[in-house]
C-alpha cells in the first residue's frame, strides 16, 4: 500500500490507533464470561489492530510487528490450548471440556471452571488472529503494495 | 421502543446498499459496504442481540473491509489479454 500513497498522516493515525484497538481485544476476551464479546470477537479485534499497521505501513515496518512465519505456529498454539483443555479433563475422568476436572492443585470447583473457560477463550482469540493475519499475508502474495 | 431511530438507521441503510450498488468506483462501494456493515451492528444492537452487533462490528466494518481494500488494488477494470 506504501507505492500507491506514501502518507505519513494515515502511518501516523495507524500508529497511534492500533494499540489501543490491540488493548479492547485482550479486554474482551478476558472479560468474555459475563459481558458480550468472548475468544473469536477479541481474535478479530487483535487481527484488526495488526491489519491495520500492515496495510498503512507497507512490509518493512509491518516485518518488525509479527512476521509472516509466525503465524502458522501461533495458529497451532492456539488450537492446541483448546483440546489440550478438554482432553486433559477427559484424562482425569470428566467429559470433554468438562473443567471441573482439570488437575490445578487447590482450587474450587467454581474456580477451576471460570479459569478452564479463560484459558479455552484466550486459546480461540489466538487462533482466530492468526489465522485472519495468515488470510491477509496469502492474498497480499509478498508484494510491497496491497 | 426506539422505533424512530430505527426508521432513520433503516432510510440510511437502504440509502448506503443502493450508492454500494450503482457507484463506478469499487473502493467507493467497499467503503458504502463497511457503512452497511455498521449500520446493521446498530440495528442488531437496538433490537437486543448486544453479541451479534458486536461480532457484525469488528467482522463486517474492519476486517472485511481491508479485504475487499486488499482485493481492489490487485484487480484492474481493464483486462490484460
Amino acid at each position: 500500500m506504501r507505492s500507491k500513497f506514501d502518507s505519513p498522516i494515515v502511518l501516523l493515525g495507524s500508529r497511534l490507533l492500533a494499540p489501543y484497538i490491540m488493548l479492547f481485544g485482550w479486554y474482551v476476551i478476558i472479560h468474555g464470561h459475563y459481558s458480550p464479546g468472548g475468544g473469536f470477537q477479541g481474535g478479530a479485534l487483535l487481527a484488526a489492530s495488526v491489519l491495520l499497521i500492515r496495510i498503512s505501513g507497507g512490509r518493512v515496518i509491518s516485518r518488525l510487528q509479527i512476521q509472516e512465519f509466525a503465524t502458522t505456529p501461533l495458529a497451532i498454539v492456539g488450537v492446541v490450548l483448546y483440546f489440550g483443555t478438554g482432553l486433559v479433563a477427559m484424562i482425569m475422568g470428566g467429559n470433554f471440556l468438562d473443567y471441573a476436572y482439570l488437575p490445578i492443585p487447590g482450587m474450587e470447583a467454581d474456580w477451576l471452571r471460570y479459569t478452564g473457560m479463560l484459558i479455552i477463550e484466550v486459546g480461540i482469540g489466538l487462533a482466530v488472529m492468526a489465522i485472519l493475519i495468515m488470510i491477509y499475508d496469502n492474498m497480499v502474495k509478498g508484494e510491497d503494495h496491497a | 421502543m426506539y422505533w424512530e431511530l430505527e426508521l432513520i438507521i433503516f432510510v440510511f441503510l437502504i440509502l448506503s446498499a443502493i450508492v454500494a450498488l450503482e457507484v463506478k468506483d469499487l473502493l467507493v462501494a467497499v467503503v458504502m459496504m463497511t457503512i452497511f456493515s455498521f449500520l446493521v451492528a446498530l440495528l442488531f444492537v437496538a433490537m437486543g442481540a448486544i453479541d451479534v452487533g458486536f461480532t457484525e462490528a469488528v467482522i463486517g466494518a474492519g476486517v472485511t473491509g481491508i479485504l475487499f481494500v486488499v482485493v481492489v488494488y490487485q484487480t484492474s477494470r481493464k483486462s490484460n489479454d
